[in-house]
């Protein structure tokens, strides 16, 4: 298997931000999408976590993709995920403890998040460490960067608030105003679904108006 | 009397108030992908709802004999080899739960080739899926945590927790297939067709739901006669109730 054909390892970065975003485009990781996007700051706390272990893992998964057997390979992926899952679920409970109360059960999770097991199959497994960092940050900031519209949207509308800054809705007089069904299960299945009819409507038009 | 009355609690905490789907937002990748037809939704909840009691079982009898912290197993084996005081193995949860869950994923499919080959047919392809279905590592987790906590499950709570989570998983994703059949026939904008019109209907499903958040409270008050410290079902009250908490914990900080 040669190791260097196909993008570089910087349109490989590219990719992963917009033209293959994780959340719009590949439609992955669903789960967190919608469970933490209730708060700006939960949200980013899950996107760091993905992040680290994305990178760290996609990092083993290029240095031993030599020793993998084929057949075994699922297996070998998702032990060094939840490895790396640990050590991220133990360091947050540590660290910042109200985080990690308030995400629960999403940070194990991450174990069989569809995002890192794809990049491992897809990408890690193939190229070597170099090209592979560089796809993991890629993915990480792109699905970050759909956790965060999605969780701008949802806590705005829900309390007037964006990263625990009150910015309007916050005297009692206008307290009413919250739509406290944003905070709640429909509301991350109706903004997420509403978004990504936004995402593949702009994706749509400039692609109408490059050709 | 009251045992019988926390499982029921359980079971329609799992199976209704708090979907697995609908209220905690796991399992929403086949929730996506195979809910186009009804027959379809109906074998892959099936096949979940089966790995999901075996691996719920396998679950609670690793973390209650061998990973919680004090489990006599393990306790007994640290003090075999010389330790004092009690074991705890729970840092190894995780990984032990993905090996678990791969493991009943192939029994299951050993075992429905080897009997049920019919069966085996239509379940088949998704069995490979559900090995990454985040529900099934979600009803894991909640076993786990239930087992440490104050007012420990034992294995038929669990069980009944396991069992009911895919029964409201294959619920949400046949009402889902329901819909998304009749769909193919109406006009959806183009850019909303696909995932994004699912969501938007997973939305109002959600709403929907949200209506029983009443059941479960009314249903503790009908069932158990003195005064509720025993179950550990999370009974929500009304939206109004769940509006004011978020309210308060935002105040808070």
């Amino acid at each position: 298997m040669p190791d260097n054909n196909g993008p570089t390892a910087f349109e490989r970065f590219i990719n992963g931000i917009l033209p293959e975003n994780p959340t719009y485009r590949q439609v992955l990781g669903m789960c967190p999408t919608l469970a933490v996007t209730a708060t700006m700051k939960a949200s980013m706390t899950m996107a760091g976590a993905v992040a680290f272990v994305l990178i760290c893992s996609n990092i083993i998964v290029s240095l031993i993709r030599h020793l993998i057997k084929p057949h075994l390979r699922i297996l070998v992926f998702t032990l060094i995920i939840a490895t790396f899952v640990t050590i991220a679920d133990k360091f947050l409970a540590a660290f910042m403890p109200d985080m990690s109360d308030q995400l629960g059960p999403y940070i194990p999770l991450i174990i069989v998040n569809c995002i890192i097991i794809c990049r491992c199959e897809v990408c890690a497994a193939k190229q070597s460490v170099g090209p592979a960092i560089a796809d993991a940050v890629g993915q990480s900031i792109g699905f970050a960067l759909g956790l965060s519209t999605v969780a701008t949207v949802r806590e705005l509308l829900a309390s007037g608030s964006w990263f625990g800054i009150e910015l309007f809705w916050n005297g009692s007089a206008t307290e009413g105003y919250r739509w406290a069904i944003m905070g709640l299960a429909p509301g991350a299945f109706l903004t997420l679904g509403l978004l990504m009819g936004l995402a593949n409507w702009l994706s749509a038009k400039f692609e109408k108006k490059a050709a | 009397m009251e045992y019988l009355s926390q499982i029921i609690l359980i079971a329609v905490g799992a199976a209704i108030v708090n979907n697995f789907v609908l209220s905690y937002f796991v399992g929403i990748c086949p929730f996506i992908g195979v809910s186009r037809r009804v027959d379809m939704a109906f074998g892959m909840g099936c096949a979940v709802t089966f790995v999901i009691s075996v691996a719920g079982f396998l679950s609670w009898v690793f973390t209650y004999y061998l990973l919680r912290s004090g489990a006599p197993l393990s306790t007994w084996i640290y003090h075999l080899c010389g330790g004092t005081g009690d074991s705890d193995l729970s840092i190894l949860n995780y990984i032990v739960y993905i090996f678990l869950i791969a493991a009943s994923v192939q029994l299951v499919e050993m075992y429905l080739r080897k009997f049920f080959p019919p069966l085996y047919k239509s379940f088949g392809v998704f069995l490979p899926l559900i090995t990454t279905n985040c529900a099934i590592l979600f009803a894991c987790l909640e076993i786990m945590k239930h087992i440490s906590g104050d007012n420990p499950w034992d294995l038929g709570q669990s069980l009944t927790f396991a069992f009911f989570g895919g029964v409201g998983f294959t619920l949400a994703l046949l009402i889902m297939a329901g819909i998304r059949e009749d769909l193919e026939l109406c006009n959806v904008p183009k850019s909303l067709r696909g995932a994004g019109i699912t969501l938007v209907i997973a939305g109002i499903l959600a709403m929907a739901f949200m209506g029983f958040n009443g059941v479960n409270a009314s249903l503790q008050k009908a069932l158990v006669v003195k005064p509720a410290h025993a179950t550990q079902t999370a009974v929500m009250g009304d939206v109004e109730q769940m509006v004011k908490k978020t309210n308060l914990a935002e105040e808070t900080k």
